[in-house]
């Protein structure tokens, strides 16, 4: 048998086909599939906001009565009833496909599993296999989370209304006895394991598989953006996993966790929900950091300005991350010490961040900025990241937050940072890196229609829900006081631009990939020093075979 | 600069302006709005505006330091957005291909770097003082003068309960009811909001400091109890007994509504609260304890109806 062994020198041809994909050990070809499933997710998730912002559009209930009506085939008073939980089931599955199915497959799947090796100079990731499961696991949990909205939740109506944060007892048997609930847990089950399968991955990739010379501190930022994303996936998934598990056996085994009749508290899942759920949103944001710095500096054609300080900027904001959880629950009736504990350790997270925004308009100071497609991106994303990490300062302060808590203040504000924030970041990698990974040219002014309709359009729907919330208008509401009228109508105008944004975005991938105009190795000159523009675009199905020596 | 001076004056006043016809309003909101200053004066307290900017008038000392603070907080942000969007419009204009074709080298500036953590650092702690002394503020529940129960049911609607007034043998409040959503025809018919207003409201005697217990049915899900005028925000928790308080300030009807996601009818358990006179709470208090039928208490109730708050222009 040796010598069978001893002819195999691991020269193979590539898969073709659907071997090539579905049984895919290929970190490029992965992540191209992460890319395509987020653009997909996207779409879902985007359709849902849309017909939620269709039904806000006017006072009264518009769609939804009908929609279930024709979707789950009730009538009369159960079809409003029915409509009226479908609406909460929209917000809950909105948040959960574009937190978990759209920027996490994005940023860390899609960007993190092509680049990451590309620029420390790996032939692939450390686990080649486990990359295929950690994709492949979200296929499934994806399509749970989908089923979850058409089997029943609340007696006689369908799907999971609890918002992304199934608080119990809503999410427990008191509000939703119905199996649409489980399917929804297990299907975060199955992308928490995606995710940290994931990040075992990675971690293992960038510790290990660094081409000689390169040294952590000069590792790439968005290396380091991913390690520490990678290493809160690590410590915050477990956490949310465990809480989920107990809900499941609260739900179907007779534990009694979270409920209060038998001596469980409700308050402990959102302890254990948010340790998992601020680092979470950290998670969605860190791996846009990193791709805003490369853009920044790429276009500057200036390096990076403050490389440690960015660097450790990022390790500080992932660790503070995870002391500031129950700000997230000022008015669950915490004692003062408590909440002033979480208002200041919340508040030592604009100073890293502080860092990072001046650092980046000191990259560009002093540069030669080419305004191309991403760095559009990324020039909007500083401007709208400030705005919605601004509001964060304002609602960390418990006593202002009584006042903003769980209205649309507070959905305007991630909207900024993450809608906005993340999403630009994520638009900024594509732009910048789709020549490199599909090794064709876009079109530049597609790009920029596409950038400046979304950059107008988000301002449309999210500005006014600062002044929604201010004037206290509650989230995750179908129907609304006439007062509230008038802001929602322009927020909802201001979803459809966007929507048409995204339609302007599929004709530039859909014309880049007809029109086929080649990319050179690298397009966008001097600025982009990083290891993956010395390839060809797109790279050979194995790179680096001989390591490259950093110097 | 947005904020002229008289911008700043009608931080201190806010709501003054209400005779605004909506053309005007819809310049202004545009105007302002646009520019993320929210600072305009279309407010009222107790109910939202339509096209507001900023926050509800506030009626009780924790709402007026709420607001202050907030309102200041406004200035502060705004002022810091306006400065990155400087910098990144000047940085655009100066260090474009065109006007400077060969970059610069630079990577380091030890004084920038330390500039710009210690300046956010000092910014954080002027914020942080005021901060903790509204947070201190609101938590220390005084001494109530009466105390009501709010309890936050699984058929989305509040109970209230007076136990102050008198309890039965088995300990239960004699003074309690439930308030329900008032339904749209019967609001449309009677000029009030569809979606604030309730059928029965909660009533407290002005200027005295009520003491809240909020809660829910043990049974049942989660609400929250928001009054934005009063600045209370208070998670009604299944099992746990939360501890609130106000002192409103200003007769008058004050409306809020559910913010904890509880099920369908999340947006149809509305809060009504009315801020009498010490004589017409007593007034109250007397018909309730007599357990009135509820055309009785809704005739007597016409009667101390505090005058309607200001109604929006739109």
């Amino acid at each position: 048998m040796a010598n069978v062994y001893a002819v195999d020198d691991h020269a193979h041809a590539d898969p073709t086909g659907w071997r090539r994909y579905v049984l895919s050990t290929n970190h490029k070809d992965i992540g191209t599939m992460y890319l395509w499933f987020a653009i997909f997710a996207g779409c879902v998730g985007g359709i849902l906001s849309i017909l939620m912002r269709m039904e806000l559009a006017h006072p009264g209930i518009q769609y939804f009565s009908g929609l279930a009506q024709m979707v789950y085939g009730v009538s009369g008073d159960a079809a409003l009833d029915n409509g009226k939980q479908m609406y909460n089931a929209f917000v809950t599955a909105h948040g959960l496909i574009m937190i978990f199915f759209m920027v996490m497959p994005a940023m860390i799947g899609g960007f993190g599993n092509w680049f990451v090796p590309l620029m420390i100079g790996a032939p692939d990731m450390a686990f080649p296999r486990m990359n295929n499961i950690s994709f492949w696991l979200l296929v499934p949990s994806f399509a749970l989370l989908i089923i979850s909205m058409f089997v029943e939740g609340p007696p006689g109506m369908h799907g999971v209304g609890g918002g992304w944060t199934i608080y119990p007892p809503l999410s427990s048997l008191a509000g939703h006895p119905g199996p649409a609930m489980d399917f929804a847990i297990l299907s975060l089950h199955l992308a928490g394991a995606s995710s940290i399968l994931g990040a075992i991955n990675f971690i293992t990739t960038i510790f290990n598989m660094r081409a000689p010379g390169m040294t952590l501190h000069k590792m790439p930022l968005f290396v380091w953006s991913v390690l520490v994303t990678v290493f809160l996936l690590l410590l915050a998934l477990p956490v949310l996993a465990g809480a989920i598990t107990m809900l499941l056996t609260d739900r179907n085994f007779g534990t009694s966790f979270f409920v209060p009749a038998k001596g469980g508290d409700p308050l402990l899942f959102q302890h254990l929900f948010w340790f998992f759920g601020h680092p979470e949103v950290y998670i969605l944001i860190l791996p846009g950091f990193g791709i805003i710095s490369h853009v920044i500096s790429t276009f500057s054609k200036k390096p990076i300005f403050g490389y440690l300080g960015m660097a450790y900027a990022m390790v500080a904001i992932g660790v503070v991350g995870f002391v500031v959880w129950a700000h997230h629950m000022y008015t669950v009736g915490l004692a003062a010490d408590t909440q002033a504990y979480f208002v200041a350790s919340t508040m030592i997270i604009a100073v890293p961040t502080g860092i990072k925004i001046f650092s980046w308009i000191a990259t560009m100071w002093g540069g030669s900025i080419d305004f191309r497609p991403p760095m559009l991106w990324a020039i909007g994303f500083i401007f709208l990241f400030t705005v919605g990490g601004v509001t964060g300062v304002v609602l960390a302060n418990a006593g202002v937050d009584r006042d903003l808590h769980a209205t649309y203040y507070v959905v305007a504000h991630f909207h900024y940072v993450l809608s906005l924030g993340a999403v630009f970041a994520i638009f900024a990698g594509w732009y910048y890196w789709f020549p490199k990974m599909t090794g064709y040219m876009y079109n530049e002014t597609i790009a920029k229609v596409h950038f400046w309709l979304t950059f107008v359009s988000v301002n449309f729907v999210f500005m006014p829900q600062h002044f929604l919330g201010l004037a206290g208008m509650p989230r995750r509401y179908i129907d609304y006081p006439e007062q509230f009228a008038g802001w929602n109508y322009v927020s909802s105008l201001g979803s459809y631009a966007s929507g048409l944004a995204v339609v302007v975005f599929l004709y530039g991938v859909f014309s880049a990939y007809a029109k086929k105009v080649p990319a050179p190795a690298n397009p966008w000159g001097v600025g982009a020093t990083t290891l993956e523009w010395t390839l060809p675009s797109p790279p050979p199905f194995h790179q680096f075979n001989d390591l490259p020596i950093i110097k | 600069m947005l904020f002229t001076p008289c911008l700043a004056d009608s931080l201190q006043k806010q709501s003054r302006i209400t005779a605004m016809t909506s053309f005007k309003t819809w310049i202004l909101a545009g105007l302002f709005g646009l520019l993320g200053a929210p600072v305009l004066a279309i407010a009222d307290a107790g109910h939202p505006v339509n096209w507001q900017l900023g926050l509800q008038d506030s009626v009780t000392p924790v709402g007026d330091f709420i607001n202050s603070f907030h309102n200041g907080l406004l200035v502060l942000i705004t002022a810091i957005v306006v400065f990155v969007f400087g910098l990144l419009v000047y940085v655009m204009l100066r260090f474009n291909s065109k006007a400077n074709p060969v970059p610069s080298t630079t990577t380091h500036n030890a004084l920038l770097e330390v500039l710009w953590t210690i300046v956010p650092v000092i910014i954080l702690a002027v914020i942080v003082i005021p901060s903790m002394k509204l947070l201190y503020y609101q938590r220390n529940i005084p001494k109530g003068d009466l105390t009501v129960k709010i309890i936050g049911n699984p058929s989305w609607n509040w109970t209230y309960e007076y136990p102050d007034l008198g309890v039965n043998a088995d300990k239960s409040a004699k003074v309690s009811f439930t308030s329900y959503l008032l339904p749209e025809e019967k609001a449309k018919a009677e000029g009030r909001t569809y979606l604030l207003a309730t059928d029965v409201p909660m009533v407290v005697p002005v200027n005295k400091v009520v003491k809240l217990i909020v809660t829910a049915d043990p049974d049942g899900i989660m609400h929250a109890w928001y009054l934005p005028s009063f600045g209370v925000n208070m998670d009604a928790i299944p099992g746990r007994l939360n501890e609130d308080w106000f002192q409103a300030t200003k007769e008058g009807v004050y409306n809020g509504q559910c913010v904890q996601l509880c099920g369908k009818e999340h947006a149809y358990m509305p809060i009504e609260v009315w801020v009498v006179s010490e004589d017409k709470y007593k007034a109250w208090a007397d018909v309730q304890l007599k357990s009135p039928k509820p055309d009785e208490l809704d005739q007597f109730l016409k009667t101390i109806r505090p005058a309607d708050a200001k109604i929006a222009a739109n």
